[in-house]
């Protein structure tokens, strides 16, 4: 529907982001909205596919292809499309309890499987949806919904990140009494502190969790489980209990050097940065802070790039970022066609600002750190090789050192941002519940049941590090199987 | 009657579904002047129709002939006086003609019932006569199954006065001799004919037999002056005596469509049936209808059951099979006003039909509303009348001819022995409809829903939550943004593309609306679907409210009725109902719900008291009853709709008073077309969809819905789903609403025993399901769903019916399948396909042969031994997709890659450029091995026949059987139109039927003409699936096709109305096997090769395919997908994004397809093929072929809706005849060499083809001379391409008549020049050949005013030249595309769909002239100014003629006319020329039009014609 010839007629035109050496000097969003009429056209473009992969939320080789959350794309493209923002939130609101989020942070595997993409840029999913659930708010539209009535049961979600939210969001929807336990000072998890602020502005959050405390969500933060309140007392006081504590153990570089100071995690030195950010506008000392200093950036990923952009706005001297892996192509090879995730060099808006401030891309691609040198305790520089990938006899790619490759990288302050390795077990063993051999929460995806009796698990606890669409998909999936439980039967989705 | 030799119901097969068709002849001395001669013409006749009747697998058994003739009083006098029966004078006795049993007990026992019988109603038994027979020319089916022939005589006793008097009572006899014996289940008794006016002689003979056979007959004291015949042509081989037509009263060439409903409707009307002719005998004689018979011996039961209560035969017929009247403005009041009285007594018997009825004393005949069968008579100057199918059937000269006519669609003919004349339609009807004041009747009786009294409309309801209501009926977004919307917008139904992939309701798992587990049946070759948009003037959508009145009497009271224009209420008009007040009519609401709390339990009790409710209102005089689910809440569920209506149906039926109410439904349920056709199927009057309409206004405010206001929008959707229930109906041919109320024209899929025979009674359901409770959960489900508490959210589910939608419904065709396939494909990976076809192995249920597990006895052995992928691979085709609905890129990329595989690729319907036939240099071919023959006959040459290896005729498409396509100017691309012969820009319509095929004998006649176009190639004919299919495919087999395709309904399409592509039609599974099992019965099977397709997969569907009786498959979006479609859906919008659907260059350029890909595909199947055939411990693929023994039912998810199937008709496993194979093992007897053409032509003209010499011939000829010039054209077609040989390079000069498709498919360089007339079919595919028809010199007649060619000449001709020396039948230059005709008249739909060539008439059109015309232009003598009202102007213009150019050129094709035929009239019209040129009107399509003017005018500026053409598409289709 839409405009069936619109693909044609129209080009693809993404939300402009403002100019990296303006946007550095701030820390709010870099995008600027796209006027009404281009989004129209742009939502023009989208085919109405009769099999739309846009929305498939498949997996293949274990990457996502189309929207995780089956978002209903072509029919809110042409809601769009004919002017009906109204009728477009509603449909992006019957999928997707925090559109808000995706449409900031999510990697729009959406995009990667529009079929559009086989012959022309695909739409801009992404974009499409943050101008409906943004105009939803303007608008007014998004208002508290307060169920009819209660049913008296009560839920405990522990962890306040992607899963967690929509999980309690669903399960208040249908009028049970949810209470949220966080153990950090603020609500949202990864959404609060993982992501800086000019990618997701806090406000945003905030204004999501305004909204669901009015719905009648009790946030319990400060208050982590096993410490604070036990197991037990959780089981006593609630009639069911879905984890949603994500997977939070940060991987390490376990190389000589790794104790000096001045090389952190990445997840340490964002939060510190959000947090100082939201506590005093940055004018506390509680964080990391790279100002006139050269920093490396361990891991070419989402977060890699976001340290990399949050020291630039922190006024580094340098910054570079290491990737084991060799760069991707610039399009799509034979290996990886659509609608699989697009495996493609993608400079996001961490690495513009660099090449816009520096003059240089901060990647660096085939290399890998051996150790690290310092002096008084405290990081200097790192010590690395270039590597070359090869097969082994079964087809696996398996790394080998080049010899003479090494070089030595001067670095003040180091980031590992190699992702994460699992859940933390205490919590799991208060609670009792079996892991699978990745150390996961060993639950089956679609029931969510662990192997005690009430107690369900939802988001990276589960599925291991993952992105934000999958966390929000499984809290809901989550949310429907323990109403079930609880109640014979759910309406939920 | 009890059946002679037909088996059992077994499997799939079911006898009930036994067609027939045949040829059909009558004789009448005009003054009633009784001689032997008028027998012995009449036997004649029958012979020189053999051709239409058949025999079966045993050749010297035919399928049935006979002959009726009045009582040969002074025969039968001489005859009875040898046994010592002394006869009573001339009608004052009756002759009984007897089938009785061999076995002389038995036999006995019947004749002392019959005795009895005469005794107990006052007649005096005079005797028994056996006939002296001549058995030993029968076949050795016929001889088996004899039966005992004699004759009795009963004497009628003097208080029976007059003729009818005795006719009744000699009915009342047979009736109840035929009671009792049924009681007695007595087998092989049968009653021919008792009559005192005529009688008949027939049985399972042969055409030429009867006279031989019947010794009687050549008795020189034999006479009649009244004989009519027979010859049959059954889909089937089984004996069967009393088969054979003559019926009592009729012979019937056709099919009645909608004889359930028609069987219903009488025995419905039982009760208040009162007759004084009956008196109190009426009770003896029920039932009325014998429902073991055909669908004539119905028609003939019903119409002798009418005809003895008081009516003359011709009044009943016109009662059973009105002219269409509702639409023709121009009929006289007093008839229009006989025939709406009488649609308040009882609805037609709709459907194609020849019908010839004689009492013994007047001779009828008439012709169906649409004149689907031919009917074509002579009037002798010695006062005979002789009627055929046929003309040629006898010797006559042409100086004893008064007269040459046709029997014209619903008009009748009437000879009066008595009288001594011919009494014309016009004084006829004229006589019987001024019998009674109806008019006066109608006018103080009938009324309006406008106009009628009722009570004030306070308040009209209102939905108070539309989403929840919504919700809680099962809408879903889909429902109203692609089904809705669109029909409210523009009032047309919504097309989609590519076929239905979803699972089949009873597998889905979400609830469905029980709708949709009825499935659409259609008409395919036993009868046509008709054109109800171009043919619109035969529909008749209106309908009667209120109770009906005794059939046996015409009164005043039975006009009291309320007309509705469309079945489709609107909240106004049944608020008007509910409160009416006006006398006579009184409506009472009976609230249909149930309790949601027993998870549908408490249905059946809720049915019970609906029925209650319904019976208490029938007693306090309400006579309209309105069903209603308005008011639903959290407690009460709404029953639905259709098991609420069609139950209460039955059940009034089944208690005798269903004829006393109408019933209405007033629901929240219907909303698309499907659901409309379904509760009028099953009975319902009218519909009034609240909630429909409460959505439409709901778009409105919501804004979804723009530039319509409510009204418009109401309108709008009114007139779309009114149109969508006749285009339903039109597929199984039948014209008016009347009669498919109530005819059940479904197959019920999923639904279990107990539902169909309790609440729709009658409806074939073959593999089981659910029962009631099951049918209440479902709703349940949905209705809990929508009334929970908790519920916010009232955003409408996807659906994802007719597009994939995640959440929604299951496809086949779904993201992951469509990449695993493609990368498969691309990469040539076997492992990546088996990851594909592995993701079909799961509990996701979709169709029936995922339901199968295959089994084997034997062990598994190494898939070394298996047989060859090369050999398996050549059983493999491409499905048939035309040049036109994808790109040339696609087309070519698949016909690439078949021919590489040795395998077949399929043209399609949109023919093909010629310079594919001709190989590429690096060996690759272009050219497609199976030509497809479709009903547009698009590009359909000799020269395009005679490349192939196979040849198509597409009788459905699973898709939208019963349905024509249109190809929409904005597609028909320059390059489209060259491969179509058609004008760029110019729209393309493929009509429903193809109009050389209204029956079986018609299919048979296409088939040999096919042959004869290329006797090398095989002749393939693709059917679809549906309950019956088999029987049909038995015809087909009998008719000589070597190939039987039975495609599933859920094959792909480029353009599909989106309720058809779901609804109609029924999987290949149950349609193969049904096939499989009928041909073994008939031991048939081993002379076709059996073919299926429809979403085939994977390697384990063919294999299923392979048990189930397939040994070719044909694959189609599969291999689409390989070369990268992606399911988009879009292929009607020409967006195909990835230029395999479309013809937009631009997109084209996308087109990243292989052939390689297609071969990868091909051998994976096959592979996967090899890998299960060695798990079964198979080598060869012929061995599993037909054995349905080794599946079995699997292993069912514990799904509540599965868990009543029964599968095992599936596995029926009929034993195998003698030296029979359960696969093709011999070939069939085409007969070519038989022919005209072979025996007489090839040699006579070998030379002049080799050499192009001129040569020129004399030479007689005779109807059964069919197809003469096809098989010579062919050859010239090998030698010289499209081009052909010189103009008149070939003349032959012939007299006689000509048979059937005289010319067909002659290419340039033969001329047929014949002197006296020809039959239908003339110069059908012409191809560039000369005919002309000169009326014999020796005539007395004016050749203007006489018919003397049939009907549907030239269909399809793409080129060549006509001169036709008198009048046309029906149906003139059909999707004509080149051919330059003149012709002096022509019969009704005159250049219909024509699409390019010129016509010139001279005379006299018919109706509906130019309907669907899109090209060419038509030139029309309109010498008394009244041409404009037989035109159908939808399409067309009419203007003058431009005075230079045009003008000169019709006066030359005039004169070529005078100089060719001699023609009167033509030299008149030359000699006034500027007269002449005055009265010419010119006949062009508007489009046509703009398009070549414009082409034109650039050619004549100096362009070249391509550029032109691209230009002018451009501009006005681009």
């Amino acid at each position: 529907m839409g405009k069936p010839t619109g693909f044609m007629e129209y080009k693809r035109e993404e939300l402009p982001y403002r100019d990296p050496l303006e946007r550095i000097k701030d820390w709010n969003e870099f995008s600027v909205p796209l006027p009404e009429c281009a989004r129209m056209e742009q939502a023009a473009r989208c085919m109405d596919c009769g099999t739309p992969f846009c929305q498939s939320g498949m997996v293949i080789e274990g990457l996502p292809s189309g929207c995780p959350l089956n978002n209903l794309i072509p029919e809110w493209n042409h809601l769009i499309y004919n002017d009906m923002w109204e009728d477009a939130l509603e449909r992006l609101l019957k999928t997707n309890n925090f559109p808000e989020f995706t449409a900031r942070v999510c990697p729009a595997p959406c995009e990667g499987a529009c079929t559009l993409g086989v012959i022309d840029p695909q739409i801009t999913i992404r974009n499409n949806e943050m101008a409906v659930i943004e105009r939803g708010f303007e608008e007014g539209w998004i208002k508290p919904y307060i169920p009819v009535k209660r049913t008296g049961k009560k839920i405990a979600v522990i962890g306040s990140g992607p899963a967690g939210l929509a999980c309690a969001d669903q399960l208040n929807k249908v009028g049970h009494s949810v209470t949220v336990f966080e153990r950090s000072d603020r609500v949202g998890g990864l959404l609060m502190y993982g992501i800086p602020n000019m990618k997701l502005e806090k406000g945003v959050v905030e204004r999501r969790l305004e909204l669901m405390e009015k719905e009648g969500i009790v946030f319990r933060t400060g208050v982590e489980v096993g410490k604070d309140v036990m197991a037990d007392e959780i089981n006593e006081q609630f009639d069911a209990t879905v984890l949603c504590c994500g997977s939070t153990i940060p991987r390490d570089l376990k190389v000589e050097g790794r104790d000096l100071d001045g090389i952190y995690f990445a997840v340490d030195y964002l939060t510190g940065n959000t947090k100082s950010l939201l506590d005093s506008n940055l004018s506390d000392d509680n964080h990391v802070l790279a100002k006139d200093k050269d920093v490396i950036v361990i891991g070419g990923g989402d977060t890699g790039n976001d340290c990399v952009a949050t020291a630039i706005r922190q006024g580094c001297r340098s910054v570079r970022q290491f990737e084991i892996m060799p760069e991707a192509a610039a399009e799509r090879t034979s290996e990886n066609p659509w609608p699989q995730f697009p495996k493609i060099k993608k400079t996001d808006y961490g690495q513009k600002e660099c090449i816009a401030l520096f003059g240089n891309d901060p990647r660096q691609y085939c290399i890998s750190t051996k150790s690290f040198s310092g002096t008084n305790g405290k990081v200097t520089s790192l010590n690395t090789i270039q590597i070359e990938w090869g097969k082994d006899n079964e087809g696996r790619f398996f790394p080998r050192e080049i010899e003479g490759s090494e070089e030595s990288y001067k670095a003040d302050i180091v980031l590992l941002a190699m992702g994460f390795i699992g859940p933390e077990k205490d919590i799991l063993n208060d609670f009792g519940i079996e892991t699978d051999a990745r150390g996961n929460v060993k639950a089956e995806y679609g029931i969510h049941t662990t192997n005690i009796d009430g107690i369900f698990a939802a988001g990276d606890i589960r599925r291991g590090q993952s992105l934000v669409v999958w966390a929000i998909k499984e809290g809901r999936e989550a949310a429907r199987e323990c109403d079930k439980y609880l109640m014979g039967s759910s309406i939920l989705p | 009657m009890q059946q002679y030799g037909y088996p059992e119901k077994q499997g799939l097969y079911d006898p009930q579904f036994e067609h027939d068709a045949c040829g059909i002849g009558a004789i009448v001395s005009i003054d009633g002047r009784k001689s032997h001669k008028v027998v012995m013409r009449a036997l004649e006749i029958l012979i020189n129709l053999e051709h239409r009747g058949a025999s079966g697998s045993d050749a010297k058994s035919g399928d049935g002939a006979g002959i009726l003739v009045q009582i040969p009083h002074l025969f039968f006098r001489k005859a009875c006086s040898q046994l010592g029966i002394e006869l009573p004078e001339q009608g004052r006795y009756g002759v009984g003609m007897f089938f009785l049993p061999q076995d002389t007990e038995k036999r006995q026992h019947c004749q002392y019932i019959f005795e009895q019988a005469v005794a107990r109603e006052g007649q005096e038994f005079l005797g028994w006569r056996k006939l002296p027979l001549e058995d030993t020319c029968l076949g050795v089916t016929a001889g088996k199954s004899m039966p005992y022939i004699m004759q009795a005589f009963v004497r009628c006793s003097t208080d029976l006065e007059t003729e009818l008097d005795v006719e009744r009572k000699l009915y009342v006899i047979r009736k109840q001799t035929e009671n009792t014996l049924e009681r007695e289940k007595m087998q092989g008794f049968y009653i021919p004919s008792l009559s005192s006016r005529t009688i008949v002689y027939k049985g399972m003979l042969l055409a030429e037999q009867v006279r031989t056979f019947y010794k009687d007959l050549s008795h020189p004291s034999f006479k009649s002056a009244i004989a009519v015949v027979h010859s049959r042509y059954s889909t089937n081989t089984f004996p069967s005596w009393e088969r054979a037509h003559p019926n009592r009263y009729i012979i019937h060439n056709g099919e009645i469509n909608t004889l359930r409903g028609n069987v219903n409707w009488i025995n419905a009307r039982k009760s208040m049936l009162e007759s004084d002719a009956f008196g109190n005998d009426l009770s003896k004689v029920y039932p009325i209808v014998n429902e073991d018979g055909s669908d004539s011996s119905m028609f003939d039961n019903c119409m002798e059951f009418m005809h003895l209560s008081g009516r003359s035969l011709a009044h009943v017929a016109m009662m059973m099979i009105p002219e269409p009247w509702s639409k023709n403005k121009t009929m006289d009041k007093a008839k229009r006003d006989f025939y709406e009285f009488n649609s308040c007594l009882m609805e037609p018997w709709d459907g194609p039909a020849s019908i010839v009825f004689t009492d013994g004393t007047t001779l009828g005949a008439v012709l169906d509303r649409n004149g689907l069968r031919p009917s074509r008579y002579y009037v002798l100057k010695e006062n005979i009348l002789i009627l055929a199918s046929e003309v040629g059937v006898l010797d006559i000269e042409e100086d004893e001819i008064l007269y040459k006519e046709r029997l014209r669609p619903g008009k009748m003919l009437l000879v009066d022995t008595k009288e001594g004349r011919i009494i014309g339609d016009e004084e006829l009807k004229q006589t019987i409809s001024t019998a009674k004041p109806y008019g006066k009747w109608l006018k103080e009786n009938m009324e309006s829903i406008h106009t009628i009294e009722h009570s004030e409309i306070k308040e009209m309801p209102k939905v108070v939550n539309v989403a929840k209501h919504q919700y809680a009926f099962g809408y879903t977004y889909e429902d109203l943004n692609l089904l809705i919307k669109p029909m409210a917008e523009t009032g047309k139904e919504s097309v989609g593309a590519m076929g239905n992939d979803v699972p089949l309701a009873v597998l889905s798992e979400r609830p469905q609306p029980l709708y949709s587990y009825f499935k659409q049946l259609f008409a395919q070759v036993t009868n046509p679907p008709i054109d109800a948009i171009r043919e619109e003037i035969v529909t008749g959508t209106e309908m009667y409210l209120g109770a009906q009145q005794n059939l046996l009497n015409s009164e005043e009271m039975s006009a009291r009725q309320i007309k509705i224009e469309s079945p489709i209420l609107t909240n106004q008009e049944t608020e008007i109902l509910k409160n009416v007040t006006e006398d006579g009519f009184k409506s009472k609401v009976i609230p249909i719900f149930f309790s949601p709390d027993d998870d549908g339990e408490s249905l059946e009790e809720a049915m019970i008291r609906v029925f209650e409710e319904a019976d208490k209102a029938i007693e306090e005089d309400a006579n309209i009853l309105i069903l209603s689910d308005r008011g639903i809440n959290s407690s009460k569920a709404p029953i639905p709709a259709l098991l609420a209506s069609s139950g209460l149906h039955h059940y009034l039926i089944k208690n005798g008073k269903r004829t006393r109410v109408s019933i209405v439904v007033e629901s929240g349920e219907p909303r698309e077309v499907h659901h409309f056709a379904v509760l009028i199927g099953y009975g319902a009057s009218a519909i009034n969809p609240y909630l429909a309409f409460e959505s439409i206004e709901k778009m409105i405010n919501d804004g979804l819905i723009r530039e319509t206001d409510y009204k418009q929008a109401e309108y709008n959707f009114i007139k779309s789903v009114t149109n969508g229930i006749v285009k339903v109906m039109s597929k199984m041919g039948i014209s008016t609403l009347l009669s498919y109320q109530g005819a059940q024209i479904f197959e019920a899929l999923g639904i279990g025993e107990e539902v169909i025979k309790t609440y729709f009674t009658g409806t074939p359901s073959r593999i089981g399901g659910l029962k009631l409770r099951d049918i209440g959960r479902e709703t349940v489900i949905r209705h809990k769903s929508a009334f929970d508490l908790m519920r916010k959210n009232y955003a409408l589910e996807s659906g994802g019916d007719y597009k994939y939608k995640s959440n929604g419904e299951y496809h086949l065709y779904n993201p992951m399948t469509i990449h695993k396939l493609q990368q498969a494909c691309r990469t040539g990976k076997y492992s990546i396909f088996k990851e594909y076809s592995g993701l079909f192995n799961t509990t996701h249920k979709a169709t029936i042969r995922s339901l199968l597990e295959i089994t084997s006895p034997n062990t598994a052995i190494p898939i070394e031994e298996v047989e060859p992928i090369e050999d398996i691979i050549r059983r493999f085709k491409t499905g048939a997709m035309s040049y036109g609905s994808i790109s040339q890129e696609a087309h070519e990329t698949l016909a690439i890659a078949m021919n590489r595989l040795n395998g077949k690729s399929n043209s399609g319907e949109g023919g093909e450029i010629t310079d594919r036939f001709i190989p590429d240099p690096n060996g690759d071919s272009r050219n497609s091995a199976i030509k497809q023959v479709a009903s547009g006959r698009f590009g359909v040459t000799s020269y395009y026949l005679v490349n192939s290896r196979e040849i198509q005729i597409k009788m459905a498409q699973g898709a939208k059987p019963g349905e024509g396509g249109q190809l929409p100017g904005r597609k028909v691309y320059p390059w489209i139109a060259k491969a179509r012969l058609s004008t760029p820009g110019v729209g393309l319509i493929s009509p429903p039927p193809h109009h050389d095929i209204y029956s079986i004998e018609d299919l048979a006649q296409l088939i040999h003409d096919l042959k004869m176009a290329n006797s090398e190639a095989d002749i393939n004919v693709k059917l679809v699936s549906e309950v019956g299919v088999g029987t049909i495919a038995a015809g087909v087999a009998k008719g000589k096709a070597d190939v039987i395709l039975v495609s599933g309904y859920d094959g792909g399409t480029g353009a599909a109305p989106r309720t058809s592509m779901k609804h109609a039609g029924l999987p290949w599974e149950l349609g193969l096997a049904e096939t499989n099992q009928t041909l073994v019965l008939n031991n048939l099977r081993d002379r076709v090769k059996l073919e299926t397709d429809g979403k085939l997969m994977t390697g384990r569907d063919v294999i299923i395919a392979a048990l189930l009786g397939a040994e070719e498959y044909g694959f189609a979006t599969a291999p689409l997908v390989a070369i990268g479609c992606v399911m988009m859906r879009v292929c009607n919008l020409d967006t195909c994004p990835v230029g395999v659907a479309t013809q937009n260059p631009e997109l084209r350029k996308n087109f990243k397809g292989k052939p390689e890909y297609v071969v990868n595909f091909m051998r994976f199947i096959a592979e996967e093929m090899r890998e299960i055939m060695a798990s079964m411990g198979f080598r060869k693929l012929d061995e599993l072929i037909g054995r349905a023994d080794l599946l079995k039912t699997g292993k069912l998810p514990d799904n509540f809706k599965y868990q009543n199937l029964k599968l095992d008709g599936l596995f029926h496993l009929p034993s195998l005849p003698e030296g029979s194979t359960r696969y093709r093992s011999k070939r069939q007897v085409h007969g070519v060499e038989k022919s005209f053409d072979y025996r007489i032509l090839d040699h006579l003209l070998h030379d002049a083809i080799a050499s192009g010499r001129k040569t020129t011939a004399v030479l007689p000829i005779k109807n059964i001379d069919r197809d003469v010039g096809t098989y010579v054209g062919s050859k010239i077609s090998r030698i010289y391409a499209d081009k052909g040989l010189s103009e008149d390079t070939v003349v032959l000069n012939m007299k006689g008549s000509a048979g059937q498709s005289f010319g067909a498919f002659m290419p340039k360089g033969i001329t047929l020049n014949l002197e006296g007339d020809c039959n239908d079919y003339l110069g059908k595919g012409l191809s560039g050949g000369k005919i002309i028809i000169r009326c014999p010199e020796e005539a007395d007649y004016v050749p203007e005013e006489n018919i003397i060619i049939g009907n549907v000449a030239f269909y399809g001709a793409t080129g060549g030249e006509a001169y036709v020396n008198g009048v046309a039948g029906e149906r003139f230059c059909v999707r004509n595309s080149g051919v330059h005709a003149v012709v002096e008249g022509v019969g009704d739909h005159g250049c219909e769909y024509m699409t390019g060539g010129r016509v010139v008439v001279l005379g006299k059109v018919g109706r509906n002239f130019a309907a669907g015309m899109s090209g060419g232009i038509a030139y029309v003598y309109d010498s008394d100014g009244t041409f404009e009202k037989f035109v159908n102007k939808e399409m067309v213009l009419l203007e003058r003629l431009n005075k230079n150019i045009e003008a000169d050129m019709v006066r030359s094709m005039i004169k070529k006319h005078y100089q060719y035929t001699d023609s009167d009239l033509a030299e008149r019209l030359l000699d006034k020329w500027n007269e002449t040129l005055e009265k010419f009107v010119k006949v062009i399509p508007v489009d046509y039009k703009n398009i070549i003017t414009e082409i034109e005018s650039a050619v004549e500026s100096g362009r070249d014609l391509e550029t032109a053409q691209l230009a002018a598409f451009r501009k006005y289709a681009g």
